[in-house]
């Protein structure tokens, strides 16, 4: 059976291009970045390559913006524990209620240690209350994190605006972009970000590297500390091959973002969620319709339980994912889902589709052939759809 | 990905028994939709031997509460109600190979909706909601009582709190409760006699948005959709807030010309009397 994978906002095929690109990295130029023969020149000289073209991607002034981590949630606490401590006289954080672990595990934890976070909330559609950030801001935030769009529903944020507002009031603005990333253009410097945040196996990458943005002349205090990598911004010997592939899928993704493909994959989704919509009863789409990323649809399935619906998928070879409970190792359906006043009749019955530009009109076509019946079927044996 | 036995992907695949019998001599109910799973099992009794003739369910949940419910239906057929009252929850995990641990309580749930049954048919065959013995609730997310808890630990040896999660669902959300767990855990794994904290009857304003649904839907489901399935109607809970209870009228009720008189007159004073005075019905 071939597998139809749409769920490329949780991981990404490694293109053969970039596994390719890697490989000499492994065997044969194997030197450490920092040594003194031509093999670690080979090495150097590859990573600042890669470099450049992760810099290019995101509108960077200069490469040495860019620092390698080991993913984004490295990228993510290296940015809030540096904006703390860069500041220790401010005890004021703003973020979003619908971030990633990545930022809210941090946020509980500064606030176990005195720090008092506002988590802004989001209404029907996802969208960022705005009025609300506003009269959270004052001159004691030392940051404001909000993410650039949202893995779950794909709702983008208006990130030049917010981060505006933050700079106006002197705080320090960071994105966690790892869901934009070869899904828009985007340019660090037009939208005022300090810090932003991304991880390469969400574009073609292999997982375990990622990198962070640092604005020039922001104020920075490392998270990883060991020897003088990165500019002593983060120790550690440079993980050269998967940093080498960052680079390489870092240059598809740009060529990604201008070719059509968005266009493309943009045309498949509306398709796969206008034939969800209309040929299966009480369903409703989560997420804001018009500023969504091109790849990502998000539908609830009302009076069923999306870790079924995934493993009647399964049988078909199609791979999705779900804001149910079942799903994920807590017992609560996604907090995305409730954070936007999604009644529990369809949180639990959520799937979202997250295609990639290698997604095919047949792939799609086969998911709209077999969902009626799986919801069908399921609803069959629920005891609350005989309410309707 | 969960790590199910090929019995139950088989089950969950083609559940056997799936619907509702019509008269049912027992019907015994657990769960809701705001939990993520609930199960409504009906029985066929034979007054005379009290044996199980038939049984039927039909579940909201995942893959294992499915497969849970399917296999638990196979279990009981042929037993005598004897019998079947003493089938525990390791008993259908057993019975579909293993179940993930993260996914026990998806057998608690059979187990309780078959005490349910039991206890239905006790009372004449009027419907049962399961309902956790004490008003001794330690887990306010999931209306998890201690009993409960006492229980789970005991029948199935549980030893850590993420156990007692596992199979009860309790601290499976705010997680504020995991310190009064471990304690349970402590007591009771020291064979010491639990000794009931604090029972205080909470006024329902004070209630958890989860423990207001769950008693509503208990009113409704009880008192309020056997009435209302008997004109070819049927009402569903739409939102709770503060005490305010919307709720959508459906079937013949949603273009009946007594529509306000059923939502005032019957629904809002049944609920009125069951729960809290202060109860208001608005229509969404």
């Amino acid at each position: 059976m071939k597998t139809i994978y749409l769920d490329n906002n949780a991981t990404t095929q490694v293109l053969p291009s970039v596994a390719e690109a890697m490989l000499p990295y492994f065997t044969q130029k194997y030197g450490n970045a920092s040594s003194m023969y031509p093999m670690a020149a080979e090495a150097h000289h590859a990573m600042e390559d890669a470099r450049a073209k992760v810099a290019a991607l995101i509108g960077a002034a200069y490469p040495d913006e860019i620092i390698f981590t080991s993913c984004a949630t490295e990228s993510d606490n290296t940015a809030i524990f540096s904006a703390v401590r860069s500041f220790p006289q401010k005890k004021h954080i703003i973020t979003s209620k619908v971030e990633h672990p990545a930022v809210m595990h941090p946020y509980k934890f500064l606030e176990s240690q005195g720090y008092k976070v506002d988590y802004i909330g989001v209404d029907a559609q996802g969208r960022f209350d705005m009025a609300q950030y506003k009269a959270a801001l004052d001159a004691n935030t030392a940051l404001v994190s909000v993410m650039w769009a949202n893995s779950e529903t794909g709702t983008v944020f208006p990130i030049a605006e917010i981060a505006a507002l933050a700079k106006q009031h002197g705080a320090l603005f960071h994105t966690d972009a790892v869901q934009v990333i070869g899904k828009m253009p985007i340019n660090v410097q037009e939208a005022q970000i300090d810090m932003l945040s991304l991880s390469g196996h969400k574009f073609h990458a292999p997982k375990g590297v990622g990198a962070l943005y640092v604005k020039r002349g922001t104020r920075f205090t490392e998270f990883m500390m060991g020897g003088h990598q990165e500019k002593g911004r983060r120790g550690g010997t440079e993980n050269i091959p998967y940093i080498v592939g960052l680079g390489v899928a870092a240059e598809l993704a740009q060529k990604r973002v201008t070719d059509g493909s968005l266009e493309r994959m943009a045309a498949l989704r509306d398709k796969l969620q206008n034939g969800l919509l209309s040929s299966i009863a009480d369903t409703k789409l989560n997420g804001d319709p018009e500023n969504r990323v091109p790849n990502t649809v998000n539908i609830s399935f009302g009076y069923v339980e999306g870790e079924a619906i995934l493993m009647h998928l399964n049988e078909y070879g199609i791979c999705a994912s779900s804001g149910s409970a079942c799903t994920s190792g807590s017992l609560e359906p996604s907090h995305v889902l409730r954070a936007m006043g999604v009644d529990f009749k369809f949180a639990h019955g959520s799937v979202r589709f997250s295609l990639s530009e290698f997604t095919t009109e047949e792939e799609v076509d086969k998911v709209l052939e077999v969902m009626p019946v799986i919801i069908e079927n399921l609803r069959k044996i629920s005891p609350f759809s005989r309410m309707k | 990905m969960w790590d199910y036995t090929d019995k139950v992907m088989e089950h969950f695949r083609h559940p056997r028994n799936v619907g509702a019998i019509e008269n049912a001599d027992a019907t015994g109910q657990v769960g809701s939709l705001v939990c993520g799973d609930a199960l409504k099992l009906t029985l066929k009794i034979n007054k005379e031997t009290e044996v199980i003739e038939d049984a039927k369910f039909e579940t909201f949940g995942c893959a294992s509460a499915i497969a849970s419910s399917s296999v638990l239906t196979e279990m009981i057929k042929g037993k005598t109600l004897t019998e079947a009252a003493k089938i525990t929850n390791q008993d259908i995990a057993d019975e579909l190979g293993s179940l993930p641990a993260e996914k026990m309580h998806c057998s608690v749930m059979g187990m309780e909706a078959l005490e349910a049954a039991i206890e239905s048919y006790r009372q004449g065959g009027k419907p049962v909601v399961f309902e956790q013995e004490s008003e001794n609730i330690v887990c306010h997310c999931f209306n998890v009582s201690e009993e409960a808890i006492i229980k789970a630990i005991r029948t199935n040896h549980l030893t850590t709190v993420e156990d007692v999660t596992y199979f009860t669902k309790a601290g499976g959300a705010c997680g504020r409760c995991k310190g009064e767990i471990q304690k349970i855990l402590d007591k009771v794994n020291s064979c010491a006699v639990p000794q009931p904290t604090s029972a205080e009857e909470k006024p329902f304003a004070d209630l958890t948005i989860v423990e207001k649904i769950k008693r509503i839907e208990k009113v409704l489901e009880e008192d309020v959709r056997p009435q209302l399935n008997m004109d070819g109607g049927n009402v569903e809970l739409i939102d709770v807030s503060g005490t305010v209870v919307k709720v959508r009228l459906l079937g013949m009720c949603s273009g009946c010309l007594a529509a306000d008189a059923t939502l005032k007159g019957f629904i809002e004073k049944t609920l009125k009397e069951k729960l809290d005075p202060s109860i208001t019905i608005e229509r969404a």
